[in-house]
């Protein structure tokens, strides 16, 4: 039977996978401290080169959004077209604006 | 809102091709039939290394070696993967992990018949990791997101376990009359079982329907199984390995090679427990457990003295 230690916990993992590339999530890793979860990291998600770098941070420590309230968290948003582009016109034959 | 209302919606989502993620609202056996599946995934992958550890010492040669060592590494990193998108759903990774060690969890049937020859390593390659591309790669469309995502990063690493194992297979086929036997052999033993991984038939597969409306799954175990025995025959011939079925045959009109019937009942007592190998995997696993636990007590520790440690210490 395997057993429960209080330290080990979830570490989301975030890789940089280029050159100017953003990190992005790639999953998480179980692991007691945060050189382990960096380790885990490394051996879970840069097998096969590529990687940059890795960002760990325990999951616990992540606040999201929650998706019943993504209507009103995110409609402030939706009737704003004038910060599009396309809400602005310019004469024909006018180029480069 | 009352919850005919959220599975209208719900369902609405995934005929609309949306993805379903953690957070998101679904029904109560949306989750469990997806920690079911997950969950024996996960332990397929972790189950899976060992008949391919038991070669890595007599590997032949340095080249063979390092390639196996690499691939067993994959599938521990494949359980990862899967025992986290599992853990999106609420389930809790050690009960997970001792479901498994007490015998109550399935895992896929295959991994309970044994690697007698260095050929069963290839054939691992190209038939085994072959027909779990194929069902990865549908698992890579499914509905919930972080499932999806895991099958995604397994089937890229796949490829490399499939071509490998081919070519073992094509190097003992074009080898000397004892290395062409001992691959023919191979097949033998491993193409039937290799077929059934795709689970009952059609009509006998008691999840298909539900698994198939939510979009767990996009196709049923017998198109799954018929779309590996398409491309791996030509992969055979191409050797002059024979498939051992006597009743195989291309259909002109639907383009498919049909097999024979397949010997379920052998299936149903692999899967009860009663293959080859059942109780040595459970035991090698329950002993890899058992040897690990004071690394971890070890790893835990060091945590919490660090984790006392005055402040200013812990920056340093």
């Amino acid at each position: 039977m395997t057993e429960k230690n209080q330290n080990w916990e979830p570490w989301e993992v975030f890789i940089q996978p280029g050159q100017g590339a953003p990190h992005e999530h790639a999953g998480n890793v179980h692991a007691s401290d945060a050189e382990m979860a960096l380790q885990n990291a490394r051996d879970l998600f840069a097998r096969r080169g590529k990687v940059l770098s890795i960002w760990v941070v325990p999951a616990r420590m992540i606040t999201a959004s929650s998706p019943s309230d993504s209507g009103p968290f995110f409609d402030p948003a939706d009737d704003k077209a004038y910060r599009h582009p396309k809400f602005y016109t310019v004469p024909k034959g006018v180029r480069g604006v | 809102m009352d919850d005919q209302t959220k599975l209208r919606e719900f369902e609405a989502r995934i005929l609309n091709g949306e993805l379903i993620e953690p957070k998101d609202w679904m029904p109560e056996r949306y989750r469990k039939q997806l920690i079911r599946m997950i969950s024996q995934h996960a332990h397929s992958e972790v189950i899976g290394m060992l008949p391919e550890g038991n070669w890595i010492t007599r590997a032949p040669n340095l080249r063979r070696k390092i390639s196996l060592l690499a691939k067993v590494q994959d599938e521990a990193g494949h359980g990862l993967y899967l025992y986290s998108a599992a853990e999106t759903l609420g389930a809790d990774r050690n009960s997970l992990i001792n479901q498994l060690l007490d015998g109550l969890a399935k895992y896929s049937s295959i991994f309970n018949y044994p690697t007698l020859t260095w050929a069963d390593i290839g054939i691992i390659g190209w038939f085994v990791d072959g027909a779990a591309i194929v069902n990865q790669t549908m698992l890579a469309k499914c509905s919930y997101g972080p499932y999806a995502r895991a099958n995604l990063r397994i089937c890229k690493e796949e490829n490399f376990h499939k071509k490998q194992g081919y070519e073992i297979i094509v190097t003992l086929a074009q080898g000397t009359e004892e290395q062409r036997k001992m691959a023919q052999d191979s097949v033998n033993r491993w193409w039937w079982p290799t077929l059934m991984m795709f689970g009952p038939p059609d009509g006998q597969s008691p999840n298909s329907e539900e698994l198939m409306r939510w979009k767990i799954k996009l196709y049923s175990n017998d198109e799954l199984r018929q779309r590996f025995i398409d491309l791996t025959i030509p992969q055979a011939k191409a050797v002059n390995l024979n498939i051992p079925d006597p009743d195989l045959r291309f259909n002109e009109k639907s383009g498919n090679w049909e097999t024979g019937s397949i010997d379920w009942d052998e299936f149903f007592r692999v899967i009860k427990g009663y293959g080859p190998m059942n109780r040595q995997r459970i035991e090698a696993r329950r002993n890899a457990d058992k040897n690990g636990q004071w690394v971890r007590a070890a790893a835990d520790a060091w945590a919490e003295k660090q984790r006392l440690k005055p402040n200013e210490m812990a920056g340093s």
